[in-house]
């Protein structure tokens, strides 16, 4: 059983157990164009929650990747390392950018569900 | 910008219904990007065709009683040789200050068939400041007409001209030359036609007035090989095509020798002067400028873009990028800037200082995508 979380700097945490999978959302990759490039934290590397954990550079811009949790990175997604424009294609699925492991898990308490995401979007409107 | 309202080009609407995603851009709400993004609009242009609107940029026609008399006027003003420009040719300059420092930069094209006449285009942010020049400038007998009435249409890549030919079968417009400029009737519209642009390929840009734009723009778009393409993918395009932009390349801090302009200006201007800052332009021409505008290959995928520290090999600063992304049809990170002269040729390493952290990169020579102009 899975859980998604979001940000109001637009990124995803989509937890199974204690590891969330951390990305950024499609309104997220659409806002910023063209992907081109993914600066990937280091596996091991420890972020507290709000901390500037990735960089995801489009033709336009570039543009933090704010850790939506405290936690270590086990895992980075070398395909998107690869393939910068899996993230808009997929920015949920396959565009994902790091697994952290969760230092707390209360602190998703405090994350938008899906539908509390896209009400809040449509604030942004 | 000042808080003026912002304006709308004739092909404001046509925008908008073509799901443009529109920015303020010097003073007009301009296209970015369409639906298909700024990296599929950059490569439908190097594949087969885009139009472009450049409508903002600022369109003139200075009028005097012959060509000696308009062009020595436009001479004092910039160091091209426009007394030498031939009726129906094109050619590009810069206004400098009196230190040699480029005001803006411009086209000037001599129409076939009306001596006295030269046409200019300016950039949009700059064309307020350019006509106060040219106003405070010109001899009693050279008269300035603002074209604000005019719209501009680009139809750049390499099949533009043959589209544009299906369009004006009688004109044989694909065998006009690479920077000459004519009138081209198409169909009911009447256009003036240079074949040149800001993207490195064969191209065209089109002036005609506001009211045909949207029209004839509609005609244009109706060809299967033309997509609209919005400032972003000009913006690239023009960055692989080495081409300077100004307010990044280009300002009145720099002079056309340093920034590799020096093509432009022409022996006869060289070796008389008179214009602006003639003594630092010449004195840069015999002994060389102490820094460049060059081209920087990065070495790895992060990109830097302008205002990047550019560092030489011991860690000392000695520039700054003026312009950076990513490359579409290159492939990788590009960027300009200007280094100091001993650091500007070809292959040096440098670094450029992103997020506090050294890319390494070299000089790489201009353009990065190689020109494609009709020199027929």
């Amino acid at each position: 059983m899975s859980d998604i979380r979001f940000t109001k700097d637009h990124e995803y945490v989509r937890v199974d157990g204690d590891v969330g999978t951390v990305g950024i959302s499609d309104h997220a990759q659409h806002q910023l164009g063209d992907v081109v490039f993914v600066e990937l934290p280091a596996l091991g590397a420890k972020f507290e929650k709000g901390a500037g954990a990735a960089v995801v550079e489009s033709v336009k811009a570039a543009s933090d990747v704010f850790a939506p949790v405290s936690g270590e990175v086990v895992a980075v997604n070398g395909d998107v390392d690869a393939e910068p424009g899996l993230i808009n294609q997929d920015a949920l699925g396959r565009g994902w950018i790091m697994k952290v492991k969760l230092a707390d898990p209360k602190e998703l308490d405090a994350l938008m569900s899906e539908s509390a995401y896209d009400a809040f979007l449509k604030t942004l409107e | 910008m000042s808080e003026s309202a912002i304006l709308r080009t004739p092909l404001y609407g046509l925008h908008v219904e073509f799901g443009a995603r529109l920015a303020p851009f010097a003073g007009y709400e301009m296209p970015i990007q369409y639906g298909s993004g700024i990296l599929a609009e950059h490569l439908q242009t190097r594949a087969s065709a885009g139009l472009f609107d450049v409508s903002h940029m600022g369109q003139a026609r200075l009028e005097g009683p012959d060509h000696a008399t308009t062009a020595r006027a436009l001479e004092r003003l910039c160091p091209a040789d426009i007394l030498a420009l031939a009726a129906g040719r094109q050619r590009y300059t810069q206004f400098l200050n009196a230190d040699g420092g480029v005001i803006d930069d411009l086209m000037v094209t001599r129409p076939p068939g009306a001596d006295g006449r030269l046409n200019l285009v300016v950039n949009a942010s700059r064309k307020a400041i350019d006509f106060a020049l040219l106003d405070a400038a010109l001899p009693a007998d050279v008269r300035l007409t603002r074209l604000d009435q005019a719209a501009l249409i680009a139809v750049q890549g390499p099949a533009a001209a043959r589209a544009l030919a299906r369009l004006a079968p009688e004109s044989d417009i694909a065998a006009m030359q690479f920077m000459s400029a004519r009138p081209i009737q198409f169909g009911a519209f009447e256009t003036q036609v240079s074949r040149s642009g800001y993207t490195g390929e064969d191209g065209f840009e089109i002036s005609l007035s506001a009211r045909d734009a949207e029209a004839f723009a509609r005609r244009l778009l109706a060809e299967s090989e033309i997509e609209p393409i919005g400032l972003g993918a000009r913006d690239s395009l023009r960055l692989e095509a080495g081409l300077c932009l100004y307010g990044h390349e280009l300002d009145e801090t720099i002079d056309p020798v340093e920034a590799g302009l020096a093509w432009s200006i022409q022996k006869r201007r060289r070796v008389e002067g008179g214009f602006p800052g003639a003594g630092r332009i010449q004195r840069a021409l015999a002994d060389g400028p102490a820094r460049r505008r060059v081209g920087i290959r990065l070495d790895g995928r992060a990109l830097a873009r302008e205002g990047a520290e550019i560092v030489g090999a011991s860690g000392e600063p000695i520039g700054r990028v003026t312009s950076g992304g990513f490359g579409p049809s290159v492939g990788a990170p590009i960027a300009m800037g200007y280094v100091a002269s001993a650091a500007a040729a070809p292959g040096t390493p440098l670094a450029l200082m992103v997020r506090g952290k050294p890319l390494a990169a070299r000089v790489a020579p201009l353009p990065f995508h190689p020109h494609a102009y009709h020199r027929g």
